[in-house]
């Protein structure tokens, strides 16, 4: 059983008290919701009389289904437009604060609430996503929740759990240039595995995370559930508290001191126990891409797509399903395969620093012949300083198309979708089959520099090459 | 709002019926309900869907199609069962379909937890009983499984093996509060004691 990590003493303090079963009543600090997985939560409150308990704590956007090009109300799509009525009624209805389209605040709820700073250390935050894993990277507890748990955090402000293990995932010296934190998450889920963090909260530890940005944190820990981890998180540090300084729902006056002095005391102890301890070389890291339909198939831009009998023998159907569906034989160089669409946005990768990175790559460049490249920025915010700082202009003088913010085609509930079988280089968390809105798209994970450099060129090329 | 009576959950102690198998690893929820069904604020309907686009590329030959498992309560995965997005969507096509129980090698943890907080036990079993079972069901579809919670234990003709399930989650499921909503709630006081000793719940002043 751990002891003195950062989880055991969020956990304790948001601790109301142990249920009958033996679970434990967690208070969730922060709760996000989104059109898609609260509508059917509000609706069972309604059936029971139930009220909202706190609405101060919970916090709305509309990400998933926002057409990036045409926003104009009502929706083209008749069914989005229920969707996001329906938030909006019951936003209205609950007293619960709403960043709508247009209010210069409105994106993906995991770039949102850390841009705003209500994502803070010490929290437990819960939202019907996965990739609430995400804020984990303030030092905060936070898990996705399905339908009916949203409906308890809207009821109650806490949730019925099992504690989780902790595992430290260490990760020591620099990356070498053109690695990146997206690299780095995709290396540990290809050497841990997709099932390997099931029952387990991550530490991401050691001095490669410490010289990350927030916004890299931000990308290791929002694909810490592609792990199978349903929580992964870094302890906060001066880089965190940097971050937060003058955000608007980040601590101010006498309260930023304090705040500090709490953060910091919550970090894991030095002589802490932890479940499980892995520990990796950043140096051994490339820019790494997913050949597969699961997250952990992913391989260095510089290898082959691994033959069948490198894998356990329970493992080779998958293999070989892989191997179909993608189209790609074993021993295949995956630097050259070509690409059709290439798509640079998403929880893991639409933050500022993300479209800096393809934005060099970018520059004074040509996305090649017959590829649709496009870019949504995160919020509407990021959207609004890329602009600033002339993003936009460096991305569509290069052949990209530049949209309005949401999750697009990381999953393809909205008008972008790919077609038929069309493969894309994509800076989302999954290549699931169909995850990008076609039955048979196929999908390569990579950072959005590695995108950037696969517009340019046409098909994978190592972006190393480009810088 | 006046609470409305709520008639308590079932206490789930032992499930009986035919068994569908499902075989294959890391069945990721997109693939239980792709994501253009999300588009929806009720889940009706969802039942029809489940598995929509590996049953279309399988024209009839995916097990939730087969006539001989039509029917079935009991689903017999493999590893990582439900992983990726955490839609409840998934659980909720999947139990609409008519699927009361679910035994696999391994369950992603959010889907294990919607299956819970819908009364819709999870059970574990090691590799060697999944493929057992699955295999046995293939060779008679018509075989009654039993499922007994209480016991954690699996039980199919003369084939009998132990199942793994965690004391809370199996409190909750043979005591009847696995909608833990109306427990949670009760605790108003306690709630509001836990967030009166958070330092961050007086600075959100903004």
């Amino acid at each position: 059983m751990s002891q003195g990590t950062l989880f055991d003493k969020v956990w304790n303090l948001h601790t109301v008290g142990i249920l009958p079963s033996g679970q434990t009543q967690l208070f969730i600090g922060l709760h996000l919701i989104h059109e898609v997985t609260s509508p059917q939560a509000f609706a069972m409150l309604r059936e029971r009389g139930l009220a909202v308990m706190y609405p101060q704590r919970t916090v709305a956007t509309v990400d998933h289904i926002v057409p990036t090009e045409n926003q104009a109300r009502p929706f083209a799509d008749r069914l989005a437009e229920e969707m996001i009525q329906n938030l909006e009624q019951n936003c209205a209805d609950n007293n619960i604060r709403f960043y709508n389209i247009g209010s210069g605040s409105q994106g993906i709820v995991h770039v949102i609430a850390p841009e705003q700073g209500l994502t803070q250390p010490g929290m437990t935050i819960a939202c019907g996503d996965s990739h609430t894993s995400t804020h984990g990277a303030f030092g905060a507890i936070s898990f996705g929740i399905g339908t009916s748990q949203v409906r308890d955090v809207l009821a109650s402000q806490t949730l019925a759990l099992g504690k989780l293990k902790v595992r430290r995932v260490e990760v020591n010296g620099q990356l070498k240039p053109g690695v990146y934190a997206k690299d780095v998450v995709l290396h540990l889920i290809r050497k841990l595995g997709v099932k390997g963090g099931v029952g387990y909260a991550y530490e991401y530890a050691g001095s490669t995370f410490e010289a990350m940005s927030m916004e890299a944190r931000m990308t290791v820990c929002n694909m810490a559930i592609e792990g199978g981890a349903r929580c992964g998180y870094v302890n906060p540090d001066q880089v965190t508290f940097d971050y937060l300084q003058g955000r608007d729902f980040a601590p101010k006056g006498d309260d930023w001191a304090k705040a500090v002095d709490w953060w910091t005391s919550l970090a894991s102890d030095a002589d802490a126990t932890y479940d499980d301890v892995v520990t990796f070389d950043a140096a051994e890291i490339e820019p790494t891409v997913t050949w597969g339909i699961t997250p952990d198939q992913g391989i260095g831009v510089s290898e082959a797509v691994p033959t069948a009998e490198t894998f356990a023998e329970a493992d080779r159907p998958l293999i070989e399903e892989a191997y179909a569906y993608m189209d790609l034989a074993p021993g295949t160089a995956i630097k050259g395969t070509p690409v059709d669409v290439c798509f640079i946005g998403s929880c893991t990768n639409g933050r500022l620093s993300d479209l800096q990175e393809a934005a060099k790559v970018a520059q004074g460049r040509q996305v090649a012949n017959g590829i649709k490249a496009f870019v949504v920025p995160g919020s509407e915010r990021v959207k609004q300083q890329a602009e600033a700082e002339g993003l936009d202009k460096i991305f569509t003088a290069a052949g990209f198309e530049w949209r309005e913010a949401g999750c697009s085609m990381c999953l393809a509930m909205n008008p972008d979708k790919l077609q038929g079988r069309q493969i894309s280089a994509s800076s989302s968390n999954r290549n699931f089959k169909g995850r990008q809105g076609s039955a048979s798209g196929r999908t390569l994970l990579m950072s959005p520099a590695m995108v950037a450099a696969a517009a340019i060129a046409g098909q994978v090329t190592d972006v190393r090459d480009l810088l | 709002m006046t609470p409305q009576p709520q008639s308590p959950p079932a206490k789930i102690t032992r499930l009986q019926g035919r068994a569908i198998p499902l075989v294959g690893n890391d069945i990721d929820t997109d693939r239980i309900i792709p994501a253009r069904f999300l588009k929806c604020v009720t889940f009706d309907g969802l039942g029809d869907h489940v598995f929509a686009d590996d049953r279309a590329q399988l024209n009839g030959n995916h097990a939730f199609d087969q006539p001989q498992y039509q029917g079935a309560t009991v689903l017999l995965v493999n590893r990582n069962f439900g992983c990726g997005s955490s839609r409840e969507h998934a659980p909720q096509a999947i139990a609409r379909w008519g699927i009361q129980a679910i035994i696999g090698e391994s369950f992603a943890e959010i889907f294990f937890g919607n299956c819970l907080a819908m009364g819709i036990p999870c059970l574990l079993a090691d590799s060697a009983t999944v493929t057992a079972l699955q295999a046995q069901v293939k060779a008679d579809p018509t075989a009654t499984v039993t499922v007994d919670v209480a016991n954690r234990q699996v039980t199919c003709g003369d084939f009998s093996a132990s199942l793994i399930l965690a004391d809370g989650p199996q409190q909750m499921l043979t005591q009847g509060t696995w909608d833990a909503c109306g427990q949670l709630v009760a605790q108003a006081d306690a709630i509001a004691a836990t967030a009166e000793r958070l330092p961050y719940v007086a600075w959100a002043a903004a």
